[in-house]
């Protein structure tokens, strides 16, 4: 479904990601682990369309999508959940999950989408009309997920959705995404935490001073001992 | 009492005129984040427009609002899309500031070589015409500038909260890398919103322009107060410069009577430069149209 090709990209003179390569099937489930810096969240914007890759091609459904601007890779189906959640502060949660279902595709089914992230997250019910500004970071984080969701997008990208969150949220958070799975929605997820991730993924990819070095199916990699020593500190 | 009830009403009316060509400027400068020092040259564009519409066509001023405000919206539209836009991967932003100088320069002196340094007067069509509100006289074609720029003020406030459209111009201000996540075409919200603020002084340069002859610096005189106005109802409130505008006027106006029409302007800035001071953020600041966070 969403083939990455070879790509380098970086920021003004700093190279972050070489000849980066990646493969995510329909209905599958696939992570990129890797330390702080390793450039998971450089191949996320990649995807994304914020950054432009200097050499290498994106397809989606065999579609070259490498130069296409932000909004129109949201269009063809391809939602990024973004680190450190970017909300719209001064708007209300309900304007905010709305936002989520700009899409035009998404936008015809807006209310039967709000009222079934709606029952994923009935704490979101109490707050919709606060400004999301007012929420508190886990609250936050579920509605930056529901307003991913709200697009119905065919691929929906994580990054990092359980940074800084305390542990109880951060099995709710899994549970979701779980879920969104089950749902028949593509997942790609980029996380620190690494063991919760990879016993929800289906395959996973491992990255390192901006290289891939490791592709295995979820399980194998959670047998690995290399990245049981690096990730997991087994 | 009847000279202050008067001289009140004065300032009121002043205030709309000068609210109604602050918006846009907020608008813009709120949404865009870009100072548009040739604000105050769309402002005299639009009066030459309904100068040659009202003489040539023989239109009434407020018909000719019908061309000129669409016309503005293409004018500010096309600023933003080959004149701010390229700029915007420009290292230094101020960059922007300086090529709305160079516009502001270039329409002024277009204006020049079109049509002389002398002034041209819109036939009044009798907004000029007085009424009697209670105990005080005002002409006719301020009473429309004041209802113009409340109807403004309002008309944006639902526009920005209501519609789709108005939804995603916010959203673009307030966090630009998530709207693009979300499908938004931030490049055209930008354009759009441009051309949005020019259509608004667009629609109060139909209105000023039987009331004050146009001339190419006609523009300058109306943007200095504009800028006052914008900074005191906190940049980016569209309500603040309402509200901004209306006090300056009053302050205009009383100071011009009380004090002396030499020492009006000493007045207004004397207290802008006070407010500056001790509220920098404005003293109608919300954080409506701030930006906050962009990865």
């Amino acid at each position: 479904m969403l083939e990455v090709e070879h790509i380098d990209a970086g920021y003004g003179s700093t190279v972050i990601l070489q000849d980066v390569s990646l493969r995510v099937d329909t209905g599958e489930v696939v992570t990129i682990v890797g330390a702080n810096g390793a450039g998971k969240t450089t191949t996320l914007r990649c995807i994304a369309g914020l950054l432009q890759p200097r050499s290498g091609r994106i397809r989606l459904d065999g579609q070259d999508i490498t130069e296409l601007a932000a909004h129109d890779i949201v269009d063809l189906g391809i939602t990024l959940i973004p680190e450190g959640r970017q909300l719209f502060p001064d708007m209300t949660v309900r304007e905010n999950l709305m936002m989520g279902a700009y899409r035009r595709e998404a936008r015809a089914c807006q209310s039967q989408s709000l009222s079934e992230v709606l029952d994923l997250f009935p704490r979101l019910a109490e707050r919709l009309d606060q400004p999301a500004v007012s929420l508190s970071g886990g609250e936050q984080q579920m509605v930056a997920i529901a307003r991913g969701m709200m697009a119905r997008p065919k691929i929906l990208m994580f990054d990092e959705p359980s940074l800084g969150l305390a542990p109880i949220i951060v099995s709710q958070v899994f549970e979701v995404i779980e879920q969104v799975a089950a749902s028949g929605t593509t997942v790609l997820i980029v996380e620190q935490n690494v063991f919760h991730t990879l016993k929800v993924a289906d395959r996973g990819y491992v990255l390192e001073n901006g290289r891939m070095t490791l592709e295995d199916s979820a399980a194998a990699l959670l047998a690995d001992d290399h990245v049981r020593q690096a990730y997991l500190g087994i | 009492m009847e000279i202050f009830l008067q001289i009140l009403a004065n300032g009121v009316m002043l205030g709309g005129l000068f609210a109604i060509v602050a918006i846009g400027l907020t608008l813009i400068f709120g949404i865009v984040k870009v100072i548009n020092f040739a604000h105050g040259e769309f402002l005299m564009v639009g009066m030459y427009l309904t100068f040659l519409l009202t003489t040539g066509l023989d239109l009434h001023p407020y018909i000719a609002a019908a061309a000129v405000v669409p016309a503005l919206f293409v004018l500010g539209a096309l600023t933003q899309r080959f004149l701010i836009q390229p700029l915007l991967s420009a290292r230094d932003e101020h960059v922007q500031i300086f090529a709305t100088v160079g516009l502001s320069t270039a329409l002024m002196n277009l204006a020049l070589l079109i049509f002389g340094a002398d002034i041209a007067n819109t036939p009044v069509h009798g907004v000029r015409s007085q009424v009697q509100l209670g105990p005080v006289r005002v002409l006719e074609g301020q009473i429309w500038i004041l209802v113009a720029a409340v109807a403004l003020v309002i008309g944006l406030q639902f526009f920005m909260k209501r519609t789709t459209l108005g939804r995603a111009i916010r959203a673009t201000a307030q966090n630009r890398a998530a709207a693009q996540l979300m499908g938004i075409n931030d490049r055209l919200i930008y354009v759009l919103t441009f051309g949005i603020g020019a259509a608004c002084v667009g629609l109060g340069s139909a209105l000023i322009a039987p009331l004050y002859p146009a001339s190419p610096t006609v523009g300058t005189y109306f943007v200095l107060i504009a800028f006052v106005v914008v900074v005191l109802g906190g940049l980016g409130s569209v309500a603040g410069a309402f509200f901004g505008a209306i006090l300056i006027g009053i302050v205009d106006a009383m100071s011009g009577f009380y004090i002396g029409s030499d020492l009006r302007e000493a007045v207004v800035f004397g207290i802008f430069l006070v407010i500056l001071i001790l509220k920098p953020s404005g003293l109608f600041s919300t954080r409506l149209n701030q930006s906050h966070v962009s990865p």
